[in-house]
């Protein structure tokens, strides 16, 4: 029997659908299962609708301090239950849209549980009962969910995930946040703002510990200023649960355990990948604690089945399993006889990262430490937003940008931003390193004036002695 | 469906060409076999013919455009079975208000290729190498020839990689790597002008370059009696006319070429860094110069050919390269080449080696000269002849051999004939 689909991919988050897309325009008959919602997580639970939230705390922020603008204010105050229902009608209005793109790019969608059952079949269970699924290639794009801690069960009461965080029943009123990674340090910063008195534990002597070491430092100091308890170097060591709140058991860095009552705890420790019951194991597809081993494209060591974004190696970004989706639909299509494609395996020192605190974090390639540690002799150059005519413009005169060298070929290695507006800006470094730009065209490069891009600019030419305003 | 219509690839080894010209226009019909445009090689110009029946409904590569890639689409046809007017916003990226989303944006792959054409690496095409500033700047300091390296980045740039994985052979000297040509901001007061490169010139001044530089030459001269082949010719030609068939000297000469490296095979090789190629036939490229540049038509196996089949052959060769119209395999190959100047009045020259062939004969003019003949001075008909030979693959002792095997068939040519 012919196969029903040339490809179907098992997932429809940001890495699934984008992949199912690509793959039809390069002509294949696609089909994509999903479980819950098209879009995934990304755009249901995770990088949009907290986007959505970060805005809402944001502006109340700057009415906070509209004085310092020359403007009044008065009574001034946050309801949680419209901010919430705003980020969620962000998320429906672009699950509307995937549902959408899914038609125009004729995609057909199998709502229900997927589960391989062969390289080339694929069993689909819901609640109208079950289908069997056949196609050339499979692409596994089930993405991740939040880790758990094993004596903090998440409960959606007291004990909340990023989910339960995002839609919030009640305002935390003193809120413990375990992690400082982009989603911990996200969450602290939101409900900083909105009210909540905010502590956050950080195993690593440092939290956001994959920035660079100036960033972590800026942000620590930044985040303390705006009230944030910061324990690093700390482990939470228990958490017991009552009506009215949490009771933690934090090991401090100088060893000593303190027990702190919280109303609630947000439990931001990792991911784990959605690779259980879906038939990797029968298939005899190459995982390591549930990550799937792939190549370049995508591909598992069982022919016809690929895998792509949170189920992979990371980083565990949407834009990353975007970016495999579409070399894995490239892929394939080669693989069925398509010569006008070419897929190029991505280079991951060229994938950016964004962390939408308040300030923001950008940053893409090697730390300066990494970087040292690579054996690169290093130029590194900062700029600081107070030398910026926009930042003080804009009353955001806090943060800075800073770039790492190769001194021997100019290449740029990493850069590294922390400030206002920073994830709008990374984007310019991550062109330049895409296309393998030295020191040498990014002096030569006009940057407009006045934005908060000039400081990109100086921070490159004071890594070689020659920055202008500073 | 559109139908794209790509850049052909015209010889095996073609990547790339120049689009010299197109033959139609939006909104024409053609129908399979239609001259759609003509397209530039290194060294010849083609036609390109329709395969596909439809309307033109984009061009998408313009007329002149240099260094177009095989496979770029440089126009596309609609169907019979659509609207030709539709058929251009099919390729339209879609716009839906829900992709606010970052994530649903990020499209990694190159724009299609078929709207800008890209530029293999290393062709001289128009002198300019593809490489990122990064490659470019490590290329330099490690003195290595970026025409040499292969690029495997979108579009076949050189990245990073392709110069870290550069082979050492890929590794010259940084004296040898400046380029023989002057940069185009070439300044003088002279009055002057500049002169587009063509193609063709380009590949000319690389192959010539590279030959002087790697190929180390040696030359050997002999001079040798042609009465005895102009009688043969005269004879022959007189027997030919009724067929409409006049030889020429160097018709001649190409048989007794081809003919000499066969009993010299030493002489009929290729050197390359692995082994030494011996070629089992002999195929003579055969210099012509054409407004455009030289080219080498090539006589195949020619020492087994007849002269007249040699003479019918070279003449239509030599009128196709002059109009430019010589298919790769016409003048792609060879084993040995052979360069006339007697028409010129040149007495006696060296000629440059076609890599990877090992060798070229240099023709002078026939002239009567003072000769002695049976130890008494007389006037012959001598012609003097150089042979260049590649050092790294003939001895000079075998290339002697080879000019005496041409020269005894020249001087006693019913050799040719049996």
């Amino acid at each position: 029997m012919a196969d029903q689909y040339d490809l179907i991919v098992l997932g429809s988050g940001p890495g699934g659908y984008v992949a199912a897309i690509r793959a039809s325009q390069l002509g294949l008959k696609v089909a994509i299962v999903e479980r819950e919602l098209l879009g995934g997580i990304c755009l249901n639970w995770g990088c949009i609708p907290t986007k959505a939230l970060l805005r809402s705390a944001e502006i109340f922020h700057y009415m906070q301090h509209a004085k310092d603008y020359g403007l009044a204010a008065e009574k001034i105050s946050a309801d949680l239950s419209a901010v919430v229902a705003r980020s969620r009608g962000v998320a429906k209005q672009l699950n509307q849209g995937v549902t959408h793109l899914m038609k125009k790019n004729k995609i057909t969608v199998h709502m229900g549980e997927g589960r391989l059952l062969s390289p080339g079949k694929l069993e689909v269970t819901s609640a109208k009962g079950t289908e069997t699924l056949s196609a050339k290639h499979i692409i596994i794009a089930t993405g991740a969910r939040a880790r758990d801690l094993p004596f903090a069960k998440a409960d959606g009461k007291r004990i909340w995930t990023y989910r339960h965080a995002m839609t919030p029943s009640e305002m935390p009123t003193k809120l413990l946040v375990i992690g400082s990674g982009a989603i911990g340090i996200e969450f602290a910063s939101f409900y900083n703002d909105m009210g909540a008195e905010v502590t956050v534990v950080e195993m690593l002597d440092r939290i956001v510990p994959v920035e660079d070491a100036d960033v972590s430092a800026f942000l620590e100091k930044s985040l303390k200023k705006q009230g944030i308890t910061i324990l690093t170097g700390a482990g939470v060591e228990s958490i017991d649960v009552s009506a009215s709140g949490i009771k933690a058991k934090i090991k401090g860095n100088d060893g000593k355990t303190n027990e702190v009552a919280f109303s609630h705890v947000i439990v931001a420790v990792g991911i784990a990948p959605n690779t259980e019951n879906i038939g990797l194991e029968t298939l005899g597809v190459k995982a390591e604690r549930g990550i799937v081993a792939i190549d370049g494209m995508g591909r598992t060591n069982v022919a016809g089945v690929w895998a792509i974004g949170d189920v992979t190696p990371g980083p565990w970004l949407a834009h990353k399993a975007s970016h495999e989706g579409v070399i894995a639909a490239e892929a394939i299509a080669q693989a069925l006889g398509n010569k006008d494609v070419h897929p190029h395996a991505m280079d991951r020192n060229n994938i950016p990262g964004c962390t939408y605190s308040h300030p923001q974090i950008a940053s893409v390639g090697l730390t300066e430490t990494k970087a040292r540690e690579a054996g690169y002799e290093v130029k590194a150059g900062t700029f600081p937003f107070i030398g910026n005519g926009k930042a003080i413009a804009l009353g955001e005169a806090e943060g800075f940008i800073k770039t790492v060298f190769d001194a021997k070929t100019g290449e740029l290695l990493g850069a590294h931003m922390i400030g206002a507006e920073v994830t709008e800006l990374i984007q310019g470094y991550v062109v330049g390193k895409t296309l393998e730009t030295t020191e040498a065209e990014l002096m030569t490069t006009v940057f407009p004036h006045p934005t908060l891009s000039e400081m990109m600019h100086e921070s490159v030419l004071n890594a070689y002695g020659r920055a202008l305003h500073m | 469906m559109p139908i794209e219509i790509k850049m052909p690839a015209l010889s095996p080894t073609m990547e790339e060409g120049t689009l010299a010209k197109w033959l139609v226009k939006v909104g024409d019909k053609v129908v399979s076999g239609d001259i759609m445009a003509e397209i530039e090689t290194d060294k010849a110009t083609m036609e390109f013919e329709a395969v596909d029946e439809g309307v033109i409904t984009a061009i998408s590569v313009a007329e002149g455009s240099e260094g177009v890639k095989v496979g770029t689409v440089i126009a596309t046809l609609a169907g019979d079975d659509e609207d030709a007017s539709a058929a251009p916003a099919a390729k339209s990226a879609p716009v839906v208000p829900a992709q606010a989303e970052s994530a649903a944006l990020v499209d990694p792959t190159p724009a299609p290729t078929g709207q800008q054409p890209s530029i293999k690496p290393g062709t001289a095409d128009d002198g300019r190498v593809i490489a990122s500033p990064l490659a470019k700047r490590i290329a330099s300091e490690r003195g290595i020839d970026l025409a040499n390296v292969t690029g495997t980045g979108p579009g076949g740039r050189i990245v990073k990689a392709d110069v870290e994985g550069a082979k050492p052979g890929a590794v010259i000297p940084a004296t040898l790597a400046t380029p023989a040509t002057p940069a185009s901001s070439f300044a003088s007061d002279i009055p002057h002008e500049t002169i587009k490169l063509t193609n063709m010139r380009k590949v000319i001044a690389r192959r010539l370059t590279e030959s002087k530089q790697q190929v180390p030459h040696i030359y050997l001269t002999v001079d040798i009696r042609l009465d005895a082949l102009l009688k043969l010719r005269s004879e022959l030609n007189a027997a030919l006319e009724p067929r409409g068939i006049k030889l020429s000297v160097n018709d001649l000469l190409i048989k007794a070429l081809g003919a000499a490296l066969v009993q010299v095979p030493a002489c009929n090789v290729s050197y390359t860094p692995e082994a030494l190629i011996q070629f089992h036939r002999a195929d003579v490229s055969v210099a012509v110069s054409t407004p455009t540049g030289l080219i080498t038509p090539i006589i195949t196996d020619a020492a087994s050919k007849s002269m007249s089949a040699i003479s019918t052959e070279m003449k239509a060769l030599a009128d196709k390269a002059k109009a430019g119209k010589l298919q790769p395999h016409e003048f792609q190959g060879g084993t040995a080449s052979l360069s006339n100047m007697g028409m010129y009045g040149i007495k006696q020259f060296d000629a440059v080696i076609n890599p990877p062939q090992g060798m070229i004969m240099a023709i002078g003019a026939g002239e009567k000269r003072p000769y002695v003949v049976d130890g008494a001075l007389a006037v012959a008909t001598v012609m003097s002849v150089t042979g260049s030979f590649d050092h790294r693959a003939i001895d000079g002792a075998d290339g002697a051999a080879l000019m005496q095997a041409f020269k005894g068939l020249v001087e006693m040519p019913l050799g040719l004939v049996a």
